[in-house]
């Protein structure tokens, strides 16, 4: 390991940082960790995430005020809003492409792409990732298959419409829906290649955390967000070629006449030809990245999370063991309850069982993360920064989300609620808006990293943060109703139903609440983007962390480090650590970075 | 009008929420020092407070949600199995409400009362052998109850057999309608391929005309089912993925092209008797002056309503997904006997070969 370390200090320093930088090289085709970062950054969360956002709050409008004519919609839907009364066709697209936008393309790429890359070879001291070229590559295959999603939104027959999980046989037979046309070959498109950039991505972050470490970073000291990393990249690892696997499936079953998952189907007059696939191996294949998905999703987010926890609250994170082993036991139970998607499918009650009971084990390493959390609290000094205030939210959002999922986790239950607004309700609060939270927690915390020292603002990002958690318990907490109420998802309107009749006042609170919510969050890009180039400097270790990214200089230099990298003697958790008189370990400082080796005296701890 | 106001409303408040963003900003200048934006201790008092508040609020839109919108929950479930289900339903709820009013109170209250201060020193704390050991077991014993508990219904309710004499029903879906069929006096259903299907000729849902049991099959688009008699479903879909949801009676199945799904249940309250059952009588009640507004405001889908049993499709099917329904109608036995003997026959209803 360290013998790995060494040569790489040699071969960096001797060359490192002198070659001339174009601004292709630098900014465009650039192959460091630092300017990837800030790309996925861009790319993924500020443009895709608009995106994704705007059009949720153009379906909620629909939710809330069915059949109304709406000036917006005419602006941005066109001929899919006839006079400003939006059509059933593109309801669905929208919802669709909200899903597919928000799931893969902000808090996949988005949030791991963004933080893993700045952070993992910054937290374990390296000079790089392991594969710059790769990591480049991996970058511009995310940026096509955006381009490549963003462009199916403009096609005539409008974009994919099948739900994000897109089922087929609707998903295959463009005479279904509208959107099964060329939006759909658009989008499988687009996915084949994301999937190829996310595997180039996780196998480049798996190859530098276990490759790269610098001298004394064991596995037992590494920062929680480089193991929440870590693992989530070889989730995707496992569990992506399997998505890719039911794409190419779909592509051929679309376009060469296999009949993989298409059986005995007589639509508009005539049988089609396919006969022995099965849609639920489809559902199968889907769910089996579609679950780990909401981990890689959400692990990100909790490592992001427990770093800036410990840090704002000057203390180390409790449980520190307990807390990998939750990462892992999290990662190995995601990757076999994907069934729980499944349990009215059709397939046999008996695997329903089995999924019902690996489902509800999962609850139990949640659990013990969300009460470490919450120990981490007490009797901490906390600094409530706004990425503290989003840290706290996410694991009030988790807790929130995650109890719902006690219901849908049980086969027997989630009869009733399948699908429905409950559904709806539950994962957006337990890996959307966690998710989001831990998004926007590590943008505070590590946009001095990012941007060379400029902070955010810290009172607009209390706006932010405040309108944000209320509006998200706003429009999540009712929801919950809704779906017991016995609301399906997915349906344009709910007006063909005189049952449903009296919930169109809750849909309208819950749209509000999302509109204000939406207007909220272009307080953050204002913020940011305003921060990038007014934020004033701080300083150089802002938040008086222990890890190791900030002992490297604002400016960005390549390699990160000028001269030798630093060695690490210590886990990244000691806050407030005091000898047994009571006395800081370093006079006058509650914390005492990784690189700072043993003092004399000092115990140290066998985390 | 009330689109506009609501719109200038939002835009009113993004504005003010700029405009305090800006004055706090400007209410910042004068500190000019690299730790400016850096959380102070009055930042931590503020955002302490508020965090307590916040706990009040979640606490307070919990009460809400509950007083305001419990009453249009589902009424009682309308079949044997459903009232099982809503008993763990409930349990489970009570688990869910006892552990998230704890928590939230844990985490936010923390966030309050040790809310930093210059020079205050934070526990350094890192580990408790037996805390996390009685926060691992707690879990693991209420989630084991709650499992077992779970699958002893789910295997009951997924146990579908031929015992008690169950009447026999195919649901039959397409986008964007459903269809039923009985097994007819002998309560076995025809075999049926969608290959076999002959619009042409009304065998719309593909019956084998060779098959002597598809002779006295009936198909029909309204589901009467008697009070009291299991009713083992049959599913099948001719095009796109669909689901029967029966919400009223805690029931949902998918239905898959290309194979056939099964559910069971049975009905025991009427529609009739439901319509009297107060929380219904309420709900038709309130649906109904929201009718009555619409069609003062000549609105067309405003007729008064008579609460029915519905079945929904409840998998995205495309277009017109938000109305693929049918009713259903759950009678007594003597009404339901009277019902089929006025219904035809696959036989009688299938057309002569030309």
């Amino acid at each position: 390991m360290s013998a790995v370390a060494h040569v790489d200090d040699h071969s960096h320093d001797d060359h490192g940082h002198h070659h001339k930088e174009t601004f292709i090289t630098k900014y465009i085709f650039s192959q460091d960790h630092k300017m990837i970062a800030k790309q996925y950054l861009i790319t993924g969360v500020l443009v895709m995430g608009f995106i994704g956002i705007a059009m949720s709050l153009l379906f909620r409008m629909q939710l809330a005020w069915p059949g109304e004519s709406f000036s917006v919609f005419e602006a941005f839907l066109g001929k899919w809003a006839p006079e400003g009364v939006m059509d059933a066709d593109v309801y669905l697209a929208l919802i669709t492409m909200h899903g597919t936008i928000m799931v893969f393309f902000v808090l996949t790429a988005g949030l791991s792409g963004t933080f893993s890359n700045l952070l993992i070879p910054l937290q374990i001291g390296a000079r790089d990732m392991a594969s710059g070229f790769l990591n480049m590559l991996s970058f511009w295959m995310f940026f096509v298959s955006a381009v490549i999603m963003v462009i199916s939104l403009f096609v005539e027959a409008g974009p994919a419409a099948a739900g994000w999980t897109i089922y087929p046989p609707l998903s295959a037979l463009p005479m279904a829906q509208p959107g099964s046309g060329m939006g759909m070959t658009l989008w499988l498109v687009s996915m084949a290649i994301f999937i190829a950039s996310s595997l180039l991505g996780s196998l480049n972050y798996i190859v530098t955390v276990i490759n790269l470490r610098t001298k004394g970073m064991s596995m037992t000291r590494l920062p929680l967000t480089i193991w929440a990393f870590f693992v989530t990249a070889i989730i995707g690892v496992i569990s992506f070629p399997v998505l890719l696997s039911a794409a190419l499936l779909l592509i051929m079953d679309r376009s060469f006449g296999t009949s993989f998952f298409l059986s005995d189907i007589f639509i508009q007059g005539e049988v089609l030809h396919y006969q022995g696939g099965s849609p639920v191996l489809y559902e199968h294949l889907f769910w089996f990245l579609g679950h780990p998905e909401v981990y890689i999703v959400l692990l990100p987010a909790l490592g992001i999370t427990s770093e800036v926890m410990s840090t704002n609250a000057r203390k180390p994170i409790f449980g520190y063991r307990a807390m990998v082993a939750s990462i892992l036991a999290i990662a190995f139970l995601s990757t076999i309850v994907w069934g729980h998607h499944m349990f009215i499918s059709g397939m046999n009650p008996f695997l329903g069982s089995v999924f019902t009971f690996t489902t509800l084990l999962i609850a139990i390493p949640s659990a013990v993360k969300a009460f470490n959390y919450i120990t981490t609290l007490w009797k901490g000094n906390l600094q409530l920064n706004p990425a503290m205030l989003f840290s706290i939210a996410l694991v009030s959002t988790f807790i929130t989300g995650g109890l719902t999922g006690i219901i849908l986790g049980d086969s027997a239950l989630d009869i009733n609620v399948h699908d429905t607004y409950f559904v709806v309700a539950h994962f957006h609060l337990v890996m959307g808006i966690s998710a989001l939270y831990g998004l926007f927690a590590g943008v505070y915390h590590w946009f001095p990293k990012m941007f060379f020292g400029r902070m955010m603002n810290k009172n607009l990002g209390y706006v932010h943060f405040w309108v944000t958690a209320i509006c998200a318990y706003g429009v999540f907490f009712p929801m919950h109703f809704v779906g017991m109420a016995g609301v399906p998802r997915r349906y344009y309107e709910n007006t063909a139903f005189p049952m449903f009749d009296e919930l169109t006042d809750v849909q309208v609170l819950m749209t509000v609440f999302a509109l204000i919510a939406g207007a909220a969050q272009l307080i953050f890009v204002y913020n940011f983007i305003r921060s990038i180039f007014y934020g004033k400097k701080g300083p150089q270790n802002p938040w008086k962390s222990n890890t190791l990214e900030w002992t490297a200089p604002q400016e960005h230099i390549h390699g990160n480090w000028p001269g030798e990298i630093p060695h690490v003697h210590r886990w990244a958790y000691d806050y407030s650590k005091t000898y047994e008189n009571g006395e800081y370990i370093i006079e006058g400082q509650d914390f005492v970075p990784q690189n700072i080796p043993l003092q004399d005296n000092e115990e140290e701890m066998n985390h | 009008m009330t689109t506009l106001l609501t719109l200038t409303v939002l835009v009113l408040v993004a504005i003010a929420i700029w405009q305090m963003g800006k004055i706090f900003e400007l209410s910042q200048l004068k500190a000019d020092t690299s730790r400016a934006q850096i959380a102070n201790d009055n930042d931590n008092k503020n955002q302490g407070y508020l965090l307590f508040a916040f706990l009040i609020f979640i606490y307070a839109i919990t009460i809400f949600s509950f007083v305001k919108y419990s009453k249009f929950l589902l009424p009682e479930a309308a079949s044997a199995h459903g009232q099982g289900y809503d008993n763990l339903m409930w349990v489970s709820f009570a688990v869910i409400f006892f552990v998230q009013t704890i928590t939230q109170a844990l985490l936010h209250y923390f966030g309050y009362k040790y809310r930093g201060e210059e020079g205050k020193k934070a526990l350094f704390y890192a580990d408790n052998d037996r805390l996390e050991f009685i926060w691992t077991i707690i879990p693991v014993v209420v989630l084991a109850g709650l499992i077992i508990w779970g699958l002893y219904s789910w295997t009951n309710i997924m146990d579908i057999n031929e015992e008690d004499d169950p009447l026999i029903v195919e649901l039959y879906a397409q986008q964007f309608n459903w269809t039923a069929r009985y097994g007819g006096n002998d309560n076995v259903l025809g075999d049926a391929s969608v290959r076999l299907i002959d619009i042409d000729r009304a065998n719309v849902m593909g019956l084998d005309e060779a098959d002597p049991n598809a002779t006295d099959d009936v198909i029909v688009k309204e589901l009467h089912l008697p009070v009291g008699r299991k009713v083992n479903f049959y599913m099948r879909s001719q095009d796109v993925l669909h689901s029967a949801y029966m919400p009223h009676f805690r029931a949902q199945m998918n239905c898959v092209p290309g194979m056939v799904t099964e559910f069971s249940f049975t009905p025991t309250i009427t529609t009739e008797e439901m319509r009297l059952n107060p929380e219904v009588v309420d709900k038709v009640k309130r649906t109904n002056v929201i009718r009555a507004e619409k069609a003062a405001n000549g609105d067309s889908n405003s007729d008064p309503w008579e609460f029915d049993y519905v079945l929904l499709c409840n998998k995205i099917c495309g277009k017109s997904h938000y109305n693929m329904q049918m009713k259903i109608i759950v009678e007594t036995e003597e009404e339901y006997n009277a019902w089929m003997e006025s219904q035809k026959t696959f036989a009688e209803t299938v057309l002569p070969v030309q």
